[in-house]
C-alpha cells in the first residue's frame, strides 16, 4: 500500500502527528464516521441506561454479528447486514416486551435470542471462506476502508435517529421514568417503547461498524452510564454522554492509527477507564462528605 | 328569553359542579366482574375516600375514572366528559411507586414532567413560557414543602420525600380533580398526617375534587366529605358515619362486623379479618 509507505509513526510532536492523522482520506473518513457514531450512541445510550435496557442493547449488538457475517457470505455490503439484522432484532425484542410476560421470562427469552444470534454468526462465518481477517474486524472493529459513501449512509441514519429521539425526548423521558402517569396523560407509552428499540437497533448497527459487534458497549453503555453517575440533570447528562463518547472515539482512533491493536480495544479501554475514574472519584467525594458530617469525637 | 331551566341547561350545570359521576357502573377483567352496581358522585372541592379490603377493586375504580379500563355496564362522566377525555385536567398518583436508589433523575425534573412531559419537540431556551413553567414548578414544590431536597436524585430520597414530589407532580398543572391511589401507604404516622393535611388544604384552597384510596381511614377521617366502600363485588357510598357503621359493613360483607370508636375518636373495625384499619392502634415505637 502507498499509504503504508507514507506512514511515519508517532513523532511525539503533536502538530505533525495531527497533520499525519488527517493526511489520508481513509483516516478522515474514519474520524468522520467515528464522530457521527459517537454522537448517536451518546444520545440513544443515555436513554437506554435510563430505561434499564442495556441487556436488550447488548442482545442487539450480538445480533449485529450474524448480520454482518451473512452479508459477507452473500457478497453484500456489511453495513446492510448490520442494519437489517439489528432492525429485525429490534422487532423481535419489541415482540418479547409486548407479550407482557414476567420480567424473568422476558430476560430468558432475550437470552435465548442472543444465543441463537451467536450460533448463527459462527455458522455464517464458517460457511464463509475469507474467515479470519473478516471475523476479527466484525467482532472487534476496524477503521480501515471506511468509504465516503459509508460515511454518508451513517450520517443519514444518525440524523434520522437523533432527530426522532430529540422530537420525542420529553414523552420518551416521561414514559421511561413514570410509565403509569405518562399513559394516563395520553403519552403513547407502548409505541414509544417500540420506536426506541428500533432507534437503538439503528445505533447498534452503526456503532458495530467502528467498534465491532462485541465492543458496541464501549460507546453505547459506558459513556452513558458515566454521564448518569456524573449528573442527575437530564440535558447535561445527555451532553456529557455525547462528549465522553466523542472523546474516547477520537483518542481511540488516533491510538489505533499509531499502533497495531484494533480500534475497538482502545475505545473500550478508554471508556472503561473514564467510568472507573468517575466511580472512584464519586466514592472518594462521598467518603469526604461523610467524614465532614460525622460528629467530632468528644 | 326562554326559560333557564331546560333539561340541557340543568345537565350542563351539573356537569360543571360534578367532578366524577358513576351510575350503576361495572368493570369486568379477564372474564370476571370486579365490581358492579357502583354509583358515585364527587362534587368540585369535595374530599372523598375509597376504602375496601385488598383486591376489592379500588385501583380498578381509579383506572376506570381515568378511562384506562372500559366500563362493562352503566354510565360514567369525569369533569363533564367520558372517562379518559379530560385527563390533562386530572392529577394522578398511581399506587406505590418507589424509585430505586439507582434512579439518578432530579426530583424537580420528575415534577416538571407533570407540566410538559406529554409535549413533543424540545423547548426553545429563553422563551417566557419556560420561565413561567420553572416558576410554577418551584411554587408547587414549595407548596408540598420539598424545596430542600428537590434537586437531589429522587432515588436517594426517603419514601415520604418521594411521595411529596409525586404529589407536586400531580398538582403542577392545577388539576380540577386529584386521584391518589394509596398515597399514605408507605409513610410513617407523622408523614401520613402531614400529607393528609396537605391534600385537604389543596382541596379546600384550590377547590380541587379529591378521590383518595386509603388503607387506613383514621388519618383522613376528620377531613372527609364522603366515603365509597368497595367490598363483595359492589360498593356503598355515603357519609363516613353512614358507611363506616356496623350495619352497613355487615350488609356489605354479608357477615357480622362491629365498628367501635376509640376514646381518641379513631375507628376500629372488628369481625372481618380482611377489612382495612383493623390495626387502628398507634405503633408504640413512634
Ligand atoms: N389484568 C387483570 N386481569 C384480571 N384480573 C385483574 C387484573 N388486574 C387486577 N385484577 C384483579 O382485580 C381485582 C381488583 O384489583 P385492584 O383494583 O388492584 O384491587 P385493590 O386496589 O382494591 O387492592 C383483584 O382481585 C385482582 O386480582
Ligand atoms: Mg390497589
Amino acid at each position: 500500500m502507498i499509504e503504508a509507505a507514507l506512514f511515519q509513526g508517532l513523532s511525539w510532536n503533536p502538530i505533525t502527528d495531527l497533520q499525519q492523522l488527517f493526511a489520508f482520506q481513509f483516516m478522515v473518513n474514519a474520524l468522520e464516521a467515528g464522530t457521527i457514531v459517537a454522537v448517536m450512541a451518546g444520545v440513544t445510550g443515555w436513554f437506554m441506561v435510563l430505561r434499564k435496557q442495556t441487556f436488550a442493547g447488548h442482545t442487539l449488538s450480538v445480533i449485529a454479528f450474524p448480520g454482518a457475517a451473512a452479508a459477507g457470505l452473500a457478497g453484500l455490503p456489511v453495513a446492510l447486514g448490520y442494519f437489517s439484522f439489528c432492525g429485525l432484532g429490534a422487532l423481535a425484542l419489541a415482540g418479547i416486551a409486548g407479550s407482557r410476560r414476567s420480567l424473568s421470562a422476558e430476560s430468558a427469552a432475550i437470552g435465548s435470542l442472543q444465543a441463537l444470534a451467536l450460533g448463527l454468526g459462527f455458522l455464517f462465518v464458517s460457511l464463509y471462506h475469507g474467515v479470519l481477517n473478516g471475523l476479527d474486524s466484525l467482532l472487534f472493529g476496524t477503521f480501515l476502508g471506511i468509504t465516503s459513501r459509508q460515511v454518508g449512509v451513517l450520517l443519514a441514519v444518525a440524523v434520522t435517529a437523533v432527530t426522532l429521539v430529540v422530537v420525542a425526548a420529553r414523552p420518551l423521558f416521561f414514559a421511561s421514568v413514570d410509565a403509569d402517569v405518562a399513559r394516563a396523560r395520553g403519552v403513547p407509552v407502548a409505541l414509544l417503547g417500540f420506536g426506541f428499540l428500533l432507534v437503538l437497533g439503528l445505533s447498534v448497527a452503526a456503532t458495530s461498524q467502528i467498534t465491532g459487534a462485541l465492543l458496541v458497549f464501549a460507546l453505547l453503555v459506558t459513556p452513558a452510564a458515566t454521564a448518569h453517575q456524573l449528573t442527575s440533570r437530564a440535558v447535561l447528562g445527555i451532553a456529557l454522554s455525547v462528549a465522553i463518547a466523542l472523546g474516547v472515539t477520537w483518542l481511540g482512533l488516533a491510538l489505533a492509527y499509531f499502533s497495531v491493536y484494533p480500534v475497538g480495544f482502545y475505545v473500550t479501554s478508554l471508556s472503561f477507564a473514564v467510568y472507573v475514574g468517575v466511580r472512584v472519584g464519586r466514592f472518594i467525594a462521598r467518603r469526604r462528605q461523610d467524614v465532614a458530617l460525622a460528629p467530632e469525637p468528644a | 328569553m326562554s326559560q333557564a331551566g331546560t333539561a340541557a341547561d340543568i345537565e350542563a350545570r351539573n356537569a360543571k359542579e360534578t367532578a366524577v359521576a358513576f351510575e350503576r357502573a361495572a368493570v369486568r377483567m379477564g372474564g370476571r366482574t370486579i365490581w358492579s352496581d357502583l354509583s358515585l358522585s364527587v362534587a368540585r372541592g369535595e374530599f372523598v375516600a375509597i376504602l375496601g379490603p385488598n383486591g376489592a377493586g379500588k385501583s380498578t375504580l381509579i383506572k376506570a375514572v381515568l378511562g384506562l379500563l372500559p366500563l362493562a355496564d352503566g354510565r360514567a362522566s369525569v369533569l363533564g366528559r367520558p372517562p379518559g377525555e379530560a385527563n390533562d385536567r386530572i392529577g394522578y398518583l398511581p399506587q406505590r411507586r418507589n424509585f430505586d436508589a439507582g434512579t439518578r433523575i432530579r426530583g424537580v425534573d420528575i415534577v416538571k414532567l407533570g407540566l410538559d412531559g406529554a409535549r413533543w419537540g424540545i423547548p426553545i431556551p429563553g422563551l417566557p413560557s419556560r420561565a413561567r413553567d420553572a416558576a410554577r414548578v418551584a411554587e408547587v414544590i414549595e407548596l408540598v414543602d420539598a424545596t430542600v431536597y428537590a434537586r437531589k436524585p429522587i432515588g436517594e430520597l426517603s419514601g415520604g420525600e418521594q411521595q411529596r414530589l409525586l404529589i407536586a407532580q400531580a398538582l403542577v398543572r392545577r388539576p380540577e380533580l386529584l386521584v391518589l391511589d394509596e398515597p399514605l401507604d408507605s409513610l410513617d404516622l407523622p408523614n401520613q398526617a402531614a400529607v393528609a393535611a396537605l391534600v385537604r388544604r389543596i382541596c379546600r384552597e384550590e377547590n380541587v375534587a379529591v378521590l383518595l384510596v386509603a388503607h387506613d381511614i383514621n388519618p383522613i377521617l376528620s377531613y372527609l366529605d364522603r366515603v365509597v366502600y368497595i367490598a363483595g363485588g359492589t360498593a356503598v357510598e355515603g357519609s363516613p358515619e353512614q358507611v363506616i357503621s356496623s350495619e352497613t359493613l355487615s350488609r356489605l360483607y354479608g357477615a357480622p362486623i362491629e365498628v367501635l370508636r376509640a376514646s381518641d375518636g379513631r375507628l376500629v373495625v372488628v369481625g372481618q379479618p380482611e377489612a382495612p384499619f383493623v390495626h387502628g392502634g398507634r405503633h408504640s415505637h413512634d
